[in-house]
């Protein structure tokens, strides 16, 4: 390990290590994007709300859990499952009568959705800025590679990203329902006809990326402070994301994100006053060489 | 043109030639921005509704025109006719680059490969204090003592757009237009009958860039100021509801939809904060409801013009 540490120097390793936990949050939110895109078509622009409302729910379960870590694993369980379930509403109560319409009325759709999800939770939580507290467990550094000081709460989401990759693998590739959702994605009507309900396929499949989205808000929010707009950048980023990673394909959504989040922190180490470029820039040379993606979309 | 159309048309430019008379500075004001923002959604439909491209992220070429005519006005000694072309100009230079490198992918990749080059410029712009003033943008911009006044300013928001919305009319009109309009219907039999696809995408997306230039260089007139929001991808979405209100597949859609839009945002801001929840409702109910926007269901009902049928892929 001293040898890493005697050829890259200590600031531009804890800066890939930031970069890593950016990709985590990423790549969860992406997944669920890619997930909804693949699936069902839908270029979902209140994902990044969803994110946001997962966040500020998080906020509101540890006030009420206090700050312990009791908190923080009540937030990680409930806060997506609220998103789960207001998707679920918006999924049965809009958007399953329109997929027979062209995808810009869905992009339409959801950009309305965007907008009132945005003055909702100005709503309910009003503007100022909201902070979750790290759980105990988590707070504190771990000494990586000869001393360098890392926050173990990153660490933490270090795992994660590839916990919820795997799952998703599995859920997608090894269970009836992702089967299904796969072929359904290749060809509604033929699943349709041999006697599968698709539109309620469509609809797991909605509520399970929009799940996604909200668990990312979740994990993100101890890290960042809790704010109107956070759901701006998010979604471009992630749909930037998606599109570099291949439509609807899980390990493209992850290769995505970590472009994404390495460029990012490392722009910023290289460029401070244009590091938010980079990122954009990856994708624009990304898309310049392969139109559809790195990896096989599933479109 | 027939000449009842040509009456009502007459008619319709009297009234806004008068409105100055007559209604206070303000709202002279918002009249000059309705007609900009008009414009700007009259030039995304020509592209959109007109071409099918899928132009998601138009407003660039809107903040490319009015940060060309603005560092033209603010950096160079050169009078300022040639910022007020030159911003357009290089708004059109930027729609025949981004089609080029985005025109052989198809409407879903290629709307996203032009937002990440739309981010590209937002955030170039947003950072590039020394240049650009950064995310302060750049106020006090000095124009031409002939257009200071909010009336002048009008009268000149209103000649252009005249002339622009004129000239677009044309555009759609012609053979070239009518192609177009072919290619947005079946591609593929469009590529049969001899139509160059990639070389009339490529000159909508030059136009449409030309035309949203020249709305972006108007803002600058009207209200003296440019700022990186200007280029943020939220507002490529607003003028999509400006379209989409108005009704895609009608003329003057976008520009009745951005009036609404307009006057609906000055008047609910008064109230409220929530103006977003009050559009995203507004959204909702036309997307169910009006499918075809204000014009496009009032062409139906009276089958007065013509309407296309229900828009295919």
């Amino acid at each position: 390990m001293d040898f890493i540490y005697s050829i890259i120097p200590a600031g531009v390793l804890s800066q890939v290590f930031v970069g890593l936990s950016r990709t985590t949050i990423l790549f969860i939110v992406a997944s669920g994007l890619s997930l909804i895109l693949g699936v069902l078509r839908i270029p979902n622009v209140a994902h990044g709300s969803l994110y946001m409302i997962g966040a500020f729910t998080a906020f509101t379960v540890t006030k009420i859990f206090g700050s312990g870590s009791a908190g923080f694993w009540m937030a990680l369980i409930i806060a997506p499952l609220v998103v789960a379930f207001i998707s679920l509403i918006a999924e049965r109560g809009m958007f399953q009568f329109l997929y027979e319409r062209e995808h810009l009325m869905l992009l339409l759709l959801t950009f309305a959705f965007s907008l009132v999800f945005g003055d909702l939770v100005k709503l309910v939580w009003g503007g100022e800025y909201k902070s979750v507290p790290v759980p105990h467990i988590f707070q504190g550094f771990v000494p990586l590679f000869g001393g360098l000081p890392f926050p173990l709460y990153n660490l933490f989401l270090l795992v994660a990203g590839p916990v919820v990759a795997i799952l998703l693998w599995l859920l997608t590739n090894k269970t009836k329902i992702g089967k299904i959702a796969r072929a359904a994605a290749v060809d509604r009507e033929m699943v349709g006809a041999v006697g599968i309900n698709v539109s309620w396929v469509f609809a797991t499949v909605f509520v399970i990326g929009c799940y996604l989205a909200g668990l990312g808000g979740v994990l993100v929010a101890p890290t960042v402070s809790v704010t109107l707009g956070m759901d701006h950048n998010l979604i471009i980023e992630a749909f930037l994301i998606v599109i570099m990673g291949g439509l609807g394909n899980i390990w493209g959504a992850l290769l995505g994100a970590l472009i994404f989040g390495l460029t990012q922190s490392m722009g910023i180490l290289i460029w401070p006053q244009f590091g938010i470029i980079f990122p954009y820039l990856a994708v624009v040379i990304v898309l310049l060489f392969r139109p559809t993606g790195l990896l096989k979309s599933t479109w | 043109m027939r000449k009842k159309t040509l009456l009502w048309l007459s008619a319709g430019i009297i009234v806004l030639l008068l409105f100055p008379t007559f209604l206070p500075r303000f709202y002279v004001y918002l009249a000059s921005i309705i007609l900009l923002y008009g414009l700007l959604a009259t030039s995304l439909n020509l592209v959109l509704g007109y071409g099918g491209i899928f132009q998601f992220h138009h407003c660039v070429f809107y903040g490319v025109g009015a940060y060309g005519t603005t560092l033209m006005l603010t950096k160079t000694g050169l009078p300022a006719v040639f910022a007020f072309f030159a911003g357009p100009l290089v708004s059109a230079a930027f729609g025949l680059i981004m089609g080029i490198i985005c025109i052989r992918l198809s409407k879903l990749y290629f709307g996203m490969l032009q937002i990440s080059l739309g981010s590209l410029v937002w955030a170039i712009v947003y950072r590039w204090y020394s240049f650009t003033g950064g995310d302060d943008g750049i106020h006090g911009i000095p124009i031409p003592e002939m257009l200071s006044s909010p009336n002048s300013a009008y009268y000149y928001t209103l000649t252009v757009t005249i002339v622009c919305l004129f000239v677009m009319r044309k555009i759609i009109n012609s053979p070239f237009g009518s192609a177009l309009q072919g290619i947005r219907d079946n591609p593929v039999r469009s590529e049969m009958i001899g139509i160059n696809v990639r070389r009339h995408q490529l000159l909508a997306l030059v136009v449409a860039g030309f035309f949203a230039g020249v709305a972006g260089s108007l803002f600058v007139v009207v209200d003296n100021t440019v700022f990186p929001d200007m280029l943020f991808w939220t507002l490529s979405l607003e003028i999509f509801i400006m379209c989409l209100l108005g009704g895609w597949f009608t003329f003057l859609g976008p520009m009745l939809g951005a009036a609404i839009i307009i006057a609906l945002r000055t008047f609910v801001s008064t109230y409220t904060v929530y103006w977003a929840l009050v559009l995203g409702i507004i959204m909702m109910l036309v997307i169910f409801f009006l499918p075809n926007g204000i014009l496009g269901y009032v062409e139906e009902k009276f089958k007065k013009g013509f309407i296309e049928p229900e828009i295919k892929e």
